[in-house]
C-alpha cells in the first residue's frame, strides 16, 4: 500500500493490531520479581494494553514487552511490590 | 495458586493506539471480556474510533462499525433490527461512545433508542471532555476543570456549572437498567455488562475512565484516581433497575475532594474555598442518592 488511491472506498480493518510494536513507546520498563508474586493477577486485570499474560491459574504472570507501553499501572497496583519500573536502556 | 476474578477471554488485542494508562482502553477490554464473541459494536467519533489502529489493523476481536458522531443510538437500533430480521436474536449489540458523543451530540439519538425500546446496550466511557480532538469541555466536564475551551491563565475561564446527570435522564425515560461503573472495579463492571445484556430492552452504562492525557495525571495512577473518585464522592457507583436505586460502593470513610482533585493538573489552579464548595455540592448529591435508594426500596 503506497497511495491513498489504494485504500478502498469503504475500508474494512481485517488485520490484527498485534503486529504493531507499541513497546517502542516505552520509557520505563517493568521488572518483575517472581519471588514476591502471590499470583493474585491484579496486574493482569488492570493492564490497559492486554500486555500481561496468564497461561493458567498455576502460572506466574508474563510481560509481553513487544506491546507493553510502560504505563506503570501494574507496578502501582501490585499488592506485593513485585514489579518495579526502571528507566529503559536503549542501544 | 491464584484465581482469575474476571473472564479470561481476551477480545481486545494489544497493539492499539490508546495512550499510556488510558482508562477508556481498559474499559473496552473489560466490556468485551464480559460480552463475549457473539457481539457487534458500533462506535462514533471519539478516542475509540482511533484506538483500534491504522487501517488495515484493528485491535477488535469482534465486528465493529464506525458510525457518525451523533447517531450511536440510532445506529444500534438499526443493527438490532437487522439482526432480529435475520433471526439472530441472541447476538449482543453494543453502542460505545465518549461523553461528548453521549451527554451532548448523541443525546437525541440515545433518547430515541431508549424510547423505542431497542434491545441493545449503550455504554458511555466517561473521560469528562472531548479528548480525541484535544481536550475540549463537554457537559460532562466537572465544574472548575481546565480544558482547552475553558482555559486558565491570567484570567480564569474554567468550566462553569455542574456536570450533567445522565443517569437521571435515562431513569426519566423509564429505562429498565442504568448504572455507573468504574475501571477500578472490573468485577462490578463485568457483572453490569452481563446483566444489561441479559435484559430484553434498552440499557445504559456509564463507566468512569481516567484520561491521563486530558486530566494531566500520571498514567500509573489511573486506578488509584478512579478509586478516589468513589471515596471522595466525586463519582458514585450505583445502578437503577426499573426505577429502584442501589448504591454499589459506600465509602467507609470519605476522603477529601482536595486530595483527588490536586492529583490532576486540570484542577491545580483551584482555591481551597472553591474545592470546599464543590465538596459540599457532592455531599448534597450523595445524600440525595442515599434518599433515592431508601425511597425506591420501600415496599
Ligand atoms: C459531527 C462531528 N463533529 C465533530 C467531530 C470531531 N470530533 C471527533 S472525536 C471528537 C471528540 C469526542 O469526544 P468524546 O465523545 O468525549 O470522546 P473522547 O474523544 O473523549 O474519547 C470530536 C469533537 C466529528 N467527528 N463529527
Ligand atoms: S499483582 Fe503482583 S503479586 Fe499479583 S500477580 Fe501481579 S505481580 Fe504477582
Ligand atoms: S486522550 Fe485520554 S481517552 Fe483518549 S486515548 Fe489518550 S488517555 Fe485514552
Ligand atoms: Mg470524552
Amino acid at each position: 500500500m503506497s497511495k491513498h488511491q489504494d485504500i478502498p472506498l469503504t475500508p474494512i480493518n481485517t488485520e490484527s493490531s498485534e503486529k504493531v510494536r507499541t513497546g517502542d513507546w516505552r520509557t520505563y520498563i517493568p521488572v518483575f520479581d517472581a519471588e514476591k508474586c502471590i499470583k493474585c493477577y491484579i496486574c493482569w486485570k488492570y493492564c490497559p494494553d492486554a500486555a500481561i499474560k496468564v497461561k493458567d491459574e498455576e502460572s506466574l504472570p508474563e510481560w509481553d514487552l513487544f506491546h507493553c507501553k510502560g504505563c506503570g499501572i501494574c507496578a502501582e497496583e501490585c499488592p506485593k511490590d513485585a514489579i518495579e519500573m526502571i528507566l529503559e536502556e536503549v542501544e | 495458586m491464584g484465581k482469575l476474578t474476571i473472564p479470561e477471554q481476551e477480545l481486545m488485542r494489544p497493539g492499539h493506539m490508546g495512550c499510556l494508562g488510558c482508562g477508556g482502553t481498559l474499559a473496552m477490554r473489560l466490556a468485551l471480556k464480559a460480552a463475549g464473541p457473539d457481539t457487534i459494536i458500533s462506535i462514533p467519533a471519539c478516542c475509540w474510533a482511533v484506538m483500534p489502529g491504522v487501517w488495515p489493523n484493528t485491535c477488535m476481536g469482534i465486528p465493529m462499525l464506525y458510525t457518525a458522531f451523533e447517531v450511536t443510538g440510532a445506529s444500534i437500533s438499526g443493527i438490532r433490527a437487522a439482526l432480529d430480521a435475520k433471526g439472530k436474536k441472541d447476538t449482543n449489540v453494543i453502542g460505545w461512545a465518549g461523553d461528548g458523543g453521549t451527554f451532548d451530540i448523541g443525546l437525541q439519538a440515545l433518547s430515541g433508542m431508549v424510547e423505542r425500546g431497542t434491545n441493545a446496550l449503550y455504554i458511555c466511557y466517561d473521560n469528562e471532555a472531548y479528548m480525541n480532538t484535544g481536550i475540549q469541555r463537554s457537559s460532562s466536564t466537572p465544574e472548575g476543570a481546565w480544558t482547552t475551551t475553558t482555559p486558565v491563565g491570567t484570567e480564569n475561564y474554567w468550566e462553569q456549572g455542574r456536570k450533567k446527570d445522565m443517569i437521571s435522564i435515562m431513569v426519566a425515560h423509564g429505562i429498565p437498567y442504568a448504572a455507573t461503573a468504574n475501571v477500578a472495579y472490573p468485577e462490578d463492571f463485568v457483572r453490569k455488562v452481563q446483566k444489561a445484556l441479559s435484559i430484553d430492552g434498552p440499557t445504559y452504562l456509564q463507566i468512569f475512565a481516567p484520561c491521563p492525557t486530558g486530566w494531566k495525571s500520571q498514567p500509573a495512577k489511573s486506578i488509584k484516581l478512579a478509586k478516589e473518585a468513589i471515596t471522595s464522592l466525586a463519582y458514585p457507583m450505583y445502578e437503577v433497575e426499573n426505577g429502584v436505586y442501589k448504591i454499589n460502593r459506600k465509602p467507609k470513610e470519605q476522603t477529601p475532594l482536595k486530595d483527588y482533585m490536586l492529583k490532576q493538573g486540570r484542577f491545580r489552579h483551584l482555591t481551597e474555598e472553591f474545592i470546599e464548595e464543590q465538596q459540599k455540592m457532592l455531599e448534597a448529591n450523595w445524600k440525595r442518592l442515599l434518599k433515592l435508594e431508601e425511597i425506591t426500596n420501600e415496599e
